[in-house]
């Protein structure tokens, strides 16, 4: 009775890719993404840590695709978060959101919902007060329904 | 070229969809919202094809279920304020609002939706809460009918149908002329029709907890709606998912509120029995 | 929905002084992305909500640069630490120019 679902996702995906495969100039792609994140890591190389990005591994409508952001920070004196990128390599502009944080968050974390065009890469980068960049990535699955999907 | 081979691909992923797909156990997990358990699963009243009723609720992923479980995150709860908002606004010819008859829809309409559809003797055919509303609004009001799936009425419905929120499905079958309207409806639910050939029990009966592609198959059942689906980013109205699901079998699609589509409610809302109100469900 | 776009915020009526508290704001928009077309092939334009902010008795507390990749009807979720009562004051920037604001109060104690 185990979920032996990967197989119908692999097939999906692969169609999804392959629709899409057509219109490859007007979408963001990797190094667009890359790009963004250097502008904001000011050209440093984010390191992994502190940050953690949580998505689903299996989204099943692309349109509302819930994401959360958590930065290890104390929030006060030099400990500080300032803000975190949110980034997608696959959609039509990388682009997603920006938060900004502040002593009175109490805590780096905030949460909403995204759109993702297709299975592809979810990233979120933070940057801290004394400049430092921290960055997390989850690959997100985006499944294509079967009714209206 | 390109585009033939995705025709193709797409083409074998849904005709061959019912033979190769996988099966996965629908979760075992609870539903409580605003402190409230839903009822997600039932027995199955007598001459009910499955023994127990699930919610389409346990075939959603984690992400989409917790969406529903947060009354604050469910974005459907939107059309419930607007809804609220329409429910007290004064329209047509009389000068009168819902609320200038059924005062606060917290006490009046508390349960009505979860016993809808309803014989209606004068009409002589079982009525929804939708034309329930368009009775209303022409005959008590001066106001025009809403025209199917005009956001008032979406919202309108949503907000009534919220009053019953937890409130177990039971329809009324001995009213009237009911048991022959479900059992037409029940022959539509099993009649095979569209180029692709299926019932509605084809995918919510034969293959309930299989995948179609990548969506996983419930029992298609109809406690949850009107429904806040993230494809569409908005509300769908239980007819305008009967029509959608007609459309993907490829046939021609009955018009909201047809004497049909009306049958298929009653029927479909009695496969239901028992399961809570959900009112705005989330689905994908 | 076609009705004006209408904020829902969650925020708790009291807490303890340093306590985090979660708040919670949605608002009916569509967020059209500038990416679809319509029935005759027409780009349909870009009408997003570009901004959102939370204020504490004129504070910063949170603030977001949303771009067209944020799903429909915007949903935020973050912290708030207080050491004071006060009034939280939540903004969303339409790209016409449209500004929708709402507030809550909550007593610290």
């Amino acid at each position: 009775m185990k979920i032996n679902r990967r197989h119908m996702l692999s097939l999906s995906a692969g169609a999804a890719l392959f629709s899409i495969a057509g219109h490859r100039s007007a979408w963001a792609d990797v190094p667009a993404a890359e790009k963004r994140i250097m502008d904001f890591a000011g050209g440093k190389t984010p390191a992994s840590g502190k940050i953690t990005l949580t998505a689903p591994e299996i989204a099943e409508n692309g349109n509302t695709v819930p994401i959360s952001v958590n930065v290890e920070s104390a929030m006060t004196g030099g400990d500080m978060v300032d803000s975190v990128i949110i980034v997608a390599d696959g959609n039509p502009n990388p682009e997603v959101a920006t938060f900004h944080f502040t002593a009175l968050s109490g805590t780096a974390v905030a949460t909403t919902r995204m759109r993702l065009a297709k299975t592809q890469n979810v990233i979120a980068v933070a940057k801290m007060a004394d400049g430092s960049v921290f960055m997390d990535k989850k690959e997100v699955k985006v499944t294509i329904g079967g009714c209206g999907g | 070229m390109k585009r033939l081979s995705v025709l193709l691909l797409v083409s074998v992923a849904s005709i061959s969809g019912l033979a190769v797909m996988a099966y996965a156990d629908p979760v075992d997990d609870t539903l409580t919202i605003d402190d409230r358990e839903m009822i997600i699963r039932a027995k199955a009243p007598k001459g009910h094809p499955f023994d127990e009723v699930l919610s389409g609720w346990l075939f959603r992923e984690s992400e989409t279920r917790a969406t529903e479980a947060d009354s604050f995150a469910n974005p459907g709860m939107l059309a419930v304020e607007r809804g609220e908002e329409l429910w007290n606004t004064v329209d047509g010819s009389m000068g009168k609002s819902c609320s200038s008859c059924h005062n606060d829809a917290s006490a009046t309409m508390k349960d009505v939706g979860a016993h809808f559809p309803k014989w209606d003797a004068k009409a002589r055919k079982p009525v929804n809460i939708e034309m329930k509303i368009n009775d209303c609004r022409t005959e008590r009001m001066g106001a025009e009918p809403y025209k199917f799936d005009a956001e008032e009425q979406v919202a309108l419905t949503t907000y009534i149908k919220h009053q019953s929120l937890g409130t177990p499905v039971q329809i009324d079958l001995s009213e009237g002329e009911m048991q022959s309207w479900w059992e037409k409806g029940k022959e539509l639910y099993y009649t095979r029709t569209g180029q692709l050939d299926f019932s509605c029990a084809s995918c919510h009966e034969k293959s309930m907890g299989k995948f179609i592609r990548a969506d996983h198959l419930s029992q298609g059942q109809v406690n949850g709606f009107p429904t806040y689906r993230f494809n569409t980013a908005g509300m769908v109205s239980l007819h305008n998912r009967f029509r959608g699901c007609i459309r993907d079998t490829r046939a021609e699609m009955p018009k909201a509120f047809s004497d049909e589509l009306m049958a298929l409610e009653v029927y479909v809302t009695w496969r239901g029995t028992g399961l809570s109100v959900e009112t705005p469900a989330v689905r994908q | 929905m076609a009705a004006q776009p209408k904020p829902r915020i969650k925020v708790p009526k009291e807490a303890k002084a340093g306590e985090v508290v979660s708040i919670k704001t949605l608002i009916s928009h569509e967020m059209e992305s500038g990416q679809r077309k319509d029935k005759d092939g027409k780009v349909i334009p870009r009408k997003i909500i570009n901004k959102f902010a939370c204020e504490f008795n004129g504070t910063p507390v949170f603030s977001c640069d949303i771009d067209p990749a944020i799903s429909a009807n915007p949903y935020f979720e973050f912290s708030a630490k207080l050491t004071e009562s006060g009034t939280f004051k939540f903004t969303w920037i339409d790209d016409d120019g449209a500004i929708y604001t709402d507030e809550q109060k909550i007593t610290v104690n």
